[in-house]
């Protein structure tokens, strides 16, 4: 990279980091939500009047 | 109007969006792997600047998107405001934290360009200090949103600090005419021919592409997310989440 390289990689790297990381907190929000979700809905049911 | 609240319902958008972010990501992939290839291993060495300039590629496109994502931000939580559609609400609030980071990804690698060609990591210069502004604004949308509990009414006051913050946006794009900066002129102009040759052209563009629709598969996997979430009352997600179980 003609004596640039620290520079020129740093920026690739910091972007590559940045795409990564907005790709994984969704990602891992995804999997939270849905297992408060099914709790949520399994305790719902289970206060149901009539249910069991 | 009737088809925006159509398409606009949760449950509607739900499953078109999860649909649609598999080939928004393919897409993504294509796009970013030609303007790698593009960028980093055809277009020659600039005369002046070297192989720095390769930064451009990165620094570029991610300033753009900053604007652009700021942009949505506000004409989401405009839509939001008048119509009062839910979708919009969620848009805006999910562009934030995406646009944040591609206004740190612009600022570092400005500064990582900055240092090789002007001596310095940082300058008070109009344009970086727009758009540090700009990820001020980002960084206190997101925290305003954050602080009040009741999403409908963290959604309204946010949007009205994302309009006032517009102003920011052409100021940010003007900077480099209206003040005699370091930073250079813009030099892909709308209008007339660009002053940048095609070889580096065609990289800078492809990556701006793919940055776009790099957003928009993430903020359609944040909105579902949240669609989730909010709708977790009604019987559409108790029945979509015990087809799955």
């Amino acid at each position: 990279m003609g004596g640039y390289g620290f520079y020129v990689w740093s920026s690739y790297g910091l972007a590559l980091l940045v795409l990564l990381l907005n790709l994984y907190l969704p990602l891992r929000r995804r999997k939270t939500v849905r297992r408060l979700l099914h709790e949520f809905l399994r305790l719902k049911r289970s206060l149901q009047p009539g249910s069991e | 109007m009737q088809y925006l609240h159509k398409y606009a319902s949760p449950k509607f958008f739900y499953v078109f969006a999860g649909k649609l972010t598999p080939w928004l990501a393919a897409l993504t992939v294509l796009l970013l792997a030609a303007g790698l290839y593009l960028g980093l291993f055809i277009a020659p060495a600039d005369y002046q600047q070297g192989e720095s300039y390769r930064i451009m590629f990165i620094h570029v496109p991610a300033a753009w998107m900053s604007m652009f994502i700021y942009a949505c931000m506000a004409g989401a939580g405009a839509i939001a405001l008048v119509w009062n559609v839910k979708l919009f609400e969620m848009f805006a609030a999910n562009c934030a934290p995406v646009g944040a980071s591609f206004t740190f990804l612009a600022l570092a690698t400005g500064s990582l360009w900055g240092k090789p060609m002007w001596g310095a990591w940082w300058a008070w210069d109009a344009r970086l200090t727009s758009e540090l502004i700009l990820f001020f604004l980002y960084i206190g949308y997101m925290s305003l949103e954050a602080s009040i509990d009741d999403p409908r009414r963290a959604a309204r006051a946010a949007a009205i600090v994302a309009l006032v913050g517009v102003v920011n946006i052409p100021v940010i794009h003007f900077s480099v005419e209206w003040w005699n900066t370091l930073h250079q002129p813009a030099s892909v102009s709308k209008m007339g021919t660009p002053s940048i040759h095609p070889s580096m052209l065609a990289p800078l563009l492809l990556m701006a592409v793919g940055f776009t629709v790099y957003f928009f598969t993430v903020a359609l996997m944040r909105m579902r997310n949240e669609i989730l979430e909010r709708e977790r009352h009604t019987t559409w997600v108790a029945q979509l989440l015990e087809n799955e179980s």
